[in-house]
């Protein structure tokens, strides 16, 4: 129960942050470190909780805000409709490549490189194929109004961002507590041992997948909304699967908040490495690889891990 | 498309790029192999290692080739007190760890790079550059020949290393079973050391083969290591001859597809073969265990 | 939204919490007002300085600053009572989402109009962020059409779009083919396979039959592409007149070099916005792959005694002379301008300059300008040629500096 109060807690606070302040560039900040923490959480539920580290959730960030993107510019669907099919377009693909690579039996580092794999084949394809514009990529008309997924302040985008990354968070409880996560966890400590107990691995690691596809797809459709612009490197780069599972490593793997606190520190460490340094090209994220490092060797289990290491830190039950 | 002019030289080609390929992949399938660690940073020391080679004959004037004999060591150097001192430290031997450390490290040494040198592209004009070698209807660029030499070499020389000498069993040891080797005396975190320097040196001798005709700045390395990591886990990850061969047969069929797919979608055939082949055997064409 | 606590108490309560580290530096760059005032006129200057594009967006921003110290050393805005102007430079981290994070940041300033962008991808996204807010943004260099036909009143383009650069090349490769007596028939075009190349191919491959070209194929390769081997196989197969590459500095260098590595020699090499064709680094690093490659691109006014003041000046800094330095020069000094005449620092006063401006202080071949829907009617591409070991213009001929050689001598 605990957990739930620090979700509904959480969420509620920040919810505050646009009566406080109105400033743009902070909520600007906000924003995107929310669909970080709504990707991030995605990577977590399959790579923190069922020990699947996936290199290559771009797959389903891309396919989220492609779907979207193009329903809208080429057969005028309404956004808010462009974000369902979006998540259930990435829902498709995850349960695609889980179904693939599950029943393979691939594993850990295999498993990982296949999965970078499947990205980088969206990615291409995705700039040579027409119907994404290819290399121009697509843009999503402005119109800026509440029905079309598009507002003129930024705060409307930061609440319906914050409202999905409680969503996520509150999936990720339930699971967490019932029985279908348990048996992720026992996936992850030790495969082979639960597969001998019964457990049906294949069909838990595939949900697990899919679900994790459907919360990355949603962060992916954000983007699309948020910046009205995507092509290939930016839908299915290597940049967001890095950043999806840098958040939930940093914050602490296999945790609750992990994604978000996680999201959190990288993000206000980027902007802090950007102001120490002012112009010099290069030298914010060497100060920012440097403090990375340093992060992973001091809090080798997340800051959320180091976080628990305090006497009368919270404790989340199962 | 079909004619023998166009298929001997496009084979041919292939292949020396795939050494190259072969090269790379083989400092990262060591380290792979005994580590259990997927090296991030990879590419990033690739192009350190390229400018060390383009400074060398830059401020030195000294031929790439030479320069490979004193780089070679000195990124070894680097390499192990990189793993000696820094990754293994940091990681507290947990995976997710090496992962995120070698990705920061990756960051701290491209934007090191970025930062001292600027983002222009360098290049180094040798008068043999231009040379070819005339093998039927083929030019062959007589760099790209050295490099496909030189790889067979280096490759031999590893796989002798590992085979024959005290450290290479060691290291073989360790990579089949870390408990065991320690409990043997072996110090792990040593051998550790001398796998990271090892593939490290690797990719110094791959920075100097590929500097006559490609250019360099901080960025160049990355370009390599994706494919890099297919060939690995083609291969088989810790295997040496795996990895040449995965190189020269990854680098022919990317030859081979670019001409018929196209250079773009000709990308996709090597990823789509990767993720067949994985599918179908998933423990990597020659079956190490992940 | 109404600003409902004081300053003091949200200074407060942000000071607790981690979003205050980056909302007080946020704060810190306030508004004038809460500072000694010292007149200034503060304008966003964005680039790709760090990431893919950092060699290009450094170059944008030495240009961008060598205008904005030249304006401020010879007076400032005078009818601002000579107001230095104050730079504020954004790096765009050659990413949309970077571009945007300091667009918001230069809004928060505030400055009075942002310059620059390059890629189009970041230009797209800033002009957008730029346009909730009514701040001018002029692009530099960023090509597609799209940047312009949106209907965004802020958004001004200094330089050619697409499609006046497409069309301008093919006309020149016409007239400078029919000049010679129609040497060149076959085409083959290699291009990268982004925004920019693509959107170029497929133009090309539209328009080139028409003028009576045939193009025997179309390669695409991605940036980066390590190495041109197989491509050059199938320009050899395919032993075309006249070769059309469109990409970027690092790939159209491989390309160059394969292709004499290669014996590769067409009548001709024209490319449109070729990364290195048109580039004093290229010629200077590989005279003999150079020699005599045509380019259809950014160029300065040869004529223009301004233009080869700033060529001298920015090679006594080490620097090459490349487009990003001389269009983000021109575009801060149309920017200046614009200011002066309206005479004040108010964003809809400054829109209404630029759109209504018949600058013709800049440096490159347009003539002054006119804007018509945020485009710079005048700005075209120019046809340049490298000759020994120089880059001549060779066309249009009020600008040309020398005559095309044309087909390659064997």
């Amino acid at each position: 129960m605990k957990a739930y109060f620090a979700i509904f807690g959480t969420v509620a606070l920040l919810s505050l942050v646009p009566f406080v302040t109105t400033s743009n560039v902070v909520l600007n900040f906000l924003v995107m470190t929310l669909l970080i923490a709504l990707a991030g959480q995605g990577w977590n539920l399959l790579g923190g909780y069922g020990g699947q580290y996936s290199f290559g959730h771009a797959a389903f960030f891309g396919t989220g805000a492609y779907a979207t993107a193009i329903l809208q510019v080429r057969c005028d669907l309404n956004a808010w409709l462009g974000l369902v099919v979006g998540i259930a377009a990435g829902m498709l693909v995850g349960a695609a490549i889980g179904g693939m690579t599950f029943r393979s039996g691939l594993k850990g580092s295999y498993f990982s490189l296949v999965t970078l794999a499947f990205a980088e084949v969206l990615r291409i394809v995705a700039s040579v194929a027409p119907i994404t514009g290819a290399g121009v990529g697509t843009l999503i008309k402005l119109d800026l109004r509440p029905e079309a997924f598009q507002f003129q302040s930024r705060a409307p985008f930061y609440w319906i961002a914050l409202a999905f990354v409680g969503l996520s968070l509150i999936v990720v409880r339930t699971i967490e507590e019932s029985r279908f996560g348990a048996y992720l966890v026992a996936i992850r400590e030790n495969e082979d041992a639960a597969q001998a107990l019964g457990v049906n691995t294949f069909a838990l690691k595939l949900a697990a997948m899919t679900i994790s596809a459907a919360m990355t797809a949603a962060a992916g459709c954000f983007y699309a909304q948020y910046f009205l612009f995507i092509d290939a490197p930016i839908a299915y780069g290597s940049w967001i699967s890095i950043d999806a599972l840098l958040a939930p490593i940093v914050g602490g793997v296999g945790t609750l908040f992990g994604p978000l606190i996680g999201a959190l520190v990288i993000k206000t460490l980027g902007e802090a490495t950007k102001l120490l340094t002012g112009g010099a090209p290069g030298l914010d994220l060497v100060i920012y690889g440097v403090v990375l490092i340093a992060v992973v060797g001091l809090a080798p289990r997340g800051v959320a891990g180091w976080l628990r290491r305090a006497p009368q830190s919270e404790r989340s039950r199962g | 498309m079909l004619s023998p002019v166009i298929l001997i030289p496009a084979v041919l080609n292939g292949l020396m790029t795939g050494a190259i390929y072969a090269l790379v992949a083989l400092g990262l399938t060591l380290i792979y192999g005994v580590l259990h660690i997927i090296n991030f940073a990879h590419g990033a020391l690739l192009s350190a290692a390229m400018f060390a080679a383009f400074f060398a004959h830059a401020q030195l004037g000294l031929d790439p080739y030479l320069a490979a004999v004193f780089l070679t060591p000195l990124f070894f150097l680097f390499g192990y007190g990189l793993q000696r001192f820094l990754i293994g430290p940091a990681a507290h031997g947990e995976d997710r760890n090496f992962l995120l450390v070698t990705l920061g490290l990756a960051i701290v040494i491209e934007n090191a790079l970025l930062y001292a040198f600027r983002a222009d592209t360098r290049t180094i004009n040798l008068p043999y550059a231009f040379s070819t070698i005339e093998v039927g209807s083929a030019f062959l660029a007589v760099p790209r020949v050295i490099a496909f030499v030189a790889v067979v070499a280096v490759t031999a020389v590893l796989w002798a290393i590992m085979q024959w000498t005290d450290t290479g069993k060691a290291i073989r040891a360790v990579a089949k079973e870390k408990l065991g080797a320690e409990l043997s005396g072996i110090d792990v975190a040593h051998i550790y050391a001398v796998t990271f320097g090892l593939g490290t040196a690797c990719v110094a001798v791959a920075a100097c083969l590929l500097i006559p005709t490609y250019y360099v700045n901080p960025t160049a390395g990355d370009a390599f290591v994706l494919i890099a990591f297919t060939i690995v886990v083609l291969g088989g990850m810790g295997s040496i001859t795996g990895a040449l061969t995965g190189g020269l047969f990854v680098g022919l069929v990317e030859s081979l597809s670019s001409v018929f797919l196209g250079q773009s979608l000709g990308q996709i055939g090597i990823f789509v073969m990767f993720i067949v082949v994985l599918l179908l055997r998933p423990n990597g064409l020659f079956g190490e265990r992940a | 939204m109404a600003r409902r606590s004081s300053t003091i108490s949200r200074r407060r309560f942000l000071r607790t919490t981690a979003l205050g580290t980056t909302a007080a530096a946020g704060l810190l760059h306030a508004p004038a007002v809460l500072r000694a005032q010292a007149p200034t006129v503060k304008i966003g200057v964005l680039h790709p300085v760090s990431g893919a594009l950092s060699y290009s967006g450094q170059q944008g921003r030495l240009g961008a600053t060598m205008a904005i110290d030249e304006i401020n050393t010879s007076g400032g805005i005078k009818a601002l009572g000579g107001a230095k102007i104050d730079p504020m430079l954004g790096d765009a981290q050659s990413t949309p989402d970077g571009g945007n994070a300091e667009v918001e940041k230069m809004n928060a300033a505030p400055v009075c109009a942002v310059v620059g962008g390059y890629a189009s991808a970041i230009c797209l996204s800033a002009t957008q962020t730029a346009a909730r807010y009514d701040l001018p943004y002029v692009v530099d260099v960023g090509v597609v059409d799209s940047i312009v036909t949106r209907g965004l009143k802020n958004t001004f383009r200094f330089g050619p779009g697409f499609g006046v650069i497409a069309k301008t090349a093919l006309e020149n490769l016409v007239a400078i083919n029919d000049q010679a007596g129609k040497p060149a028939k076959t085409v083959v075009i290699v291009h990268e396979d982004s925004a920019f190349g693509a959107g170029l191919a497929k133009l090309l491959n539209a328009q080139l039959p028409d003028k009576g070209f045939q193009v025997l194929d179309t390669i695409p390769h991605p940036t980066p592409t390590r190495e041109f081997e197989s491509i050059v196989l199938k320009i050899k197969a395919a032993n075309p007149d006249l070769v059309i590459p469109a990409n970027y500095y690092n790939e159209y260098v491989l390309l160059a070099r394969t292709m004499l590595q290669q014996h590769v020699r067409p009548r001709a090499i024209y490319s449109v916005l070729g990364g290195a064709a048109s580039s004093y680094k290229f010629v200077k690093e590989f005279p003999e792959a150079a020699q005599y490659i045509m380019d259809c691109n950014h160029w300065f006014n040869p004529k223009n005694p301004k233009a080869l003041a700033l060529k001298k000046q920015v090679e006594d800094k080490g620097q090459f002379y490349t487009y990003e330095v001389y269009m983000n020069y021109s575009v801060v000094l149309l920017l200046a301008d614009a200011i002066e005449r309206a005479a004040s620092t108010d964003r809809a006063k400054i829109i209404d300059a630029i759109a209504s401006s018949t600058f013709s202080g800049h440096v490159m071949p347009y003539g002054p300008t006119k804007f018509a829907n945020g485009q710079n009617q005048g700005a075209a591409p120019v046809n340049t040629q490298v000759q020994g070991n120089d880059i001549q213009v060779i066309l249009p001929e009020t600008f040309a500096s020398a005559k095309p050689v044309f087909p390659m001598p064997a």
